[in-house]
């Protein structure tokens, strides 16, 4: 399946003088190439294809018909879209600097050299990262049951009746919360690996500077990982824009408080696979995805100006 | 430069077993604690054992529900076990069920990872060689595009190529899944960065002087001192194929295609369907049958990918 062709093109060069890495030439292509092909046909494609879907218009009279930009007008104009796009930034507002401040919160510990056991630490709060979103919803959504889930233990155990977690109200933190769970230790991790590198003798320059543990961490470690949090911030946006696996897997159980339209990616699949409207469907997927970029680059262009 | 095989891992400290005895360091009475030893801090291990809790209770109440009932799941407290142990029940049934699709779902996904992942950390590993080894027209751009498309939601991208596969007759079929799963930009992020690090130019000139071509520079040389960052893109690339669900959601109608994500999903959904029967209880084993190869994974190699990691953070 994989064709690995190639290096062939590389192949008839004479015996290479003694080159430097800066000599130009087509044989990295070689390496690269089999990587853009299939790159082209699952991301390029696709993309281009959404593009020409999203200025069409299929009608149950008179088939397909080039309709230019009126379904990005009509995006624009429609209330279940913004709704949605409404819901995933509150929840992005308020879950990812939480994920990510708890992310940050334990990878800082785990590096000061403080904790008992950090080796089991680590790779223990890291585990739900290897657990599916899927098995990760269906085994929330059992606990948060009032019946026989833990909420419903809870409530019989204390004599109280906690609010139900998959009610409307709630159901948004809820799935925040599933989203903490299965990343929290994925990000601490990123935040870990970079704390890991910063060279020990900053620290002891510091110390001998009579820096307390607060001082090193706001004026050596922060700036050191920046990096990291930026591309860990833009990957949890992303994520919170993307959100689909777990309101749809929650569905079944929160009918009254998720709808097929609760996050745009929701919309966009009901709205291809439910409602046959696949070049609507593509326009919204392309406005989605326009927003998201920009969201992450405006985030890029901060995190990296910032102190530089 | 330090050579990252030798980073994060190498300083590491007691294995697990380790929590539970006291005050490992006795030798340290009334050292001045460095920077490189401060002193072990009890607040500081009950606070980040919060978070531990937080991790780990959601695991153990799979693995205590797994061994209960369908009315032992309703009847008894989560943390706790029921009075019938029925988790061995449980196994055969998972495996059993509706003629044994759990075993074909099982199949099926391991398929779709050894084809997808593999593939996908074969096609990373060459091009972050390429992107860390070689200057070449185009470089620059293939790497700001590939960085770009990152930011496209994968969800997204499902429906438009949906569509393209359907019209290429790919759809329902396992390629489907296959295919689009063979491209990782983190992988090749990764491996671009881990690749710059790992493989000194002079090793590769001299085997080039030697006489050796470029692939077999890329086998002979390259490859071994790409192992631990292999293994890291590997595992991620794996997690990644084994979890994944929005994919074969959209591509696959026929159940027996189907990965584990998908046909736990179609158990649980059962219930909630006219004349469906309920089967929870095989939904909790089925569910704790599908995370525990990734988790033993995850735990076998952790001395691998946390070096691969580490190195891939050098570059921020």
């Amino acid at each position: 399946m994989t064709t690995l062709q190639p290096p062939a093109a590389a192949e008839p060069r004479p015996a290479p003088p003694p080159v430097r890495r800066d000599r130009r030439s087509w044989t990295g292509w070689g390496f690269l190439g089999p990587f853009v092909a299939v790159f082209a046909l699952v991301f390029l494609a696709p993309i281009a294809y959404s593009v020409y879907l999203s200025l069409f218009r299929e009608q149950l009279i008179g088939g397909t018909t080039f309709v230019g930009l009126d379904n990005y007008a009509e995006a624009l104009k429609d209330d279940r879209f913004w709704a949605s796009l409404g819901r995933v930034s509150l929840f992005l507002a308020v879950q990812v600097p939480i994920m990510l401040g708890i992310a940050l919160l334990v990878a800082l510990a785990l590096d000061s050299g403080r904790l008992y056991g950090r080796d089991f630490f680590r790779i223990s709060i890291f585990l739900p990262y290897a657990v599916p979103a899927v098995v990760a919803t269906l085994m929330w959504g059992f606990m948060y049951g009032t019946r026989f889930g833990l909420v419903g233990d809870i409530n019989g155990a204390l004599g109280v009746s906690l609010p139900d977690p998959l009610s409307p109200d709630l159901v948004l933190a809820s799935i925040g919360n599933i989203v903490t769970w299965e990343f929290v230790g994925y990000n601490m991790l990123i935040f870990y690996s970079a704390l890991r590198v910063v060279p020990h003798s900053l620290y002891e320059a510091a110390q001998i500077d009579g820096a307390g543990q607060i001082r090193v961490i706001t004026a050596i470690k922060l700036p050191a990982i920046r990096g990291a949090l930026v591309i860990a911030t833009i990957f949890s946006i992303i994520g919170s824009f993307q959100l689909f696996n777990e309101p749809s897997i929650l569905q079944p159980l929160a009918r009254n408080a998720i709808t097929t339209d609760y996050t745009p990616n929701y919309y966009t699949y009901a709205l291809s696979f439910n409602g046959q409207q696949h070049n609507y469907s593509a326009t919204v997927a392309i406005v989605m995805g326009l927003i998201t970029m920009v969201v992450a680059y405006a985030v890029q262009l901060r995190g990296m100006r910032k102190g530089v | 430069m330090t050579s990252p095989v030798a980073t994060a891992s190498d300083r590491s400290a007691p294995p697990p077993s380790d929590t539970s005895r006291p005050a490992p360091r006795l030798r340290t009475p009334r050292r001045r604690h460095s920077a490189d030893r401060p002193r072990r801090s009890v607040l500081l291990t009950v606070l980040t054992s919060l978070v531990l809790l937080y991790s780990l209770v959601p695991l153990v109440w799979l693995a205590v529900s797994a061994t209960k009932t369908q009315e032992g799941l309703s009847r008894s407290a989560g943390l706790w076990f029921d009075g019938d142990f029925a988790l061995w029940d449980n196994i055969t049934e998972t495996f059993t069920y509706d003629d044994g699709v759990f075993t074909r779902w099982l199949l099926n996904t391991l398929l779709y990872v050894g084809l997808g992942a593999g593939g996908a950390t074969f096609l990373a590993v060459l091009g972050g060689y390429a992107l860390a080894k070689f200057d070449f027209p185009g470089r620059r751009s293939v790497f700001a595009v590939v960085i770009g498309a990152v930011a496209v939601p994968g969800t997204a991208l499902a429906v438009p190529t949906f569509l393209m596969f359907s019209k290429m007759g790919l759809t329902n079929t396992p390629w489907a899944v296959i295919i689009p799963s063979l491209i990782s930009p983190f992988g090749l992020y990764l491996m671009w960065v881990f690749a710059t690090e790992a493989i000194p130019t002079e090793l590769m000139e001299a085997a080039r002087i030697d006489g050796a071509g470029e692939l077999r520079t890329f086998f002979r040389v390259a490859l071994p001192l790409l192992a631990p960052g292999i293994v890291t893109v590997l595992l991620f690339t794996m997690v990644a194929t084994w979890n994944n669900y929005f994919l074969p959601l959209v591509m696959l109608k026929d159940p027996d295609w189907y990965p584990l994500t998908l046909g736990l999903n179609s158990w649980n959904q059962q219930a909630a369907t006219a004349g469906g029967e309920a089967v929870f209880n095989l939904v909790v084993t089925g569910s704790l049958i599908t995370i525990l190869p990734l988790i033993a994974a995850f735990l076998l190699l952790q001395k691998y990918w946390q070096s691969g990691l580490a190195a891939g953070s050098v570059k921020e």
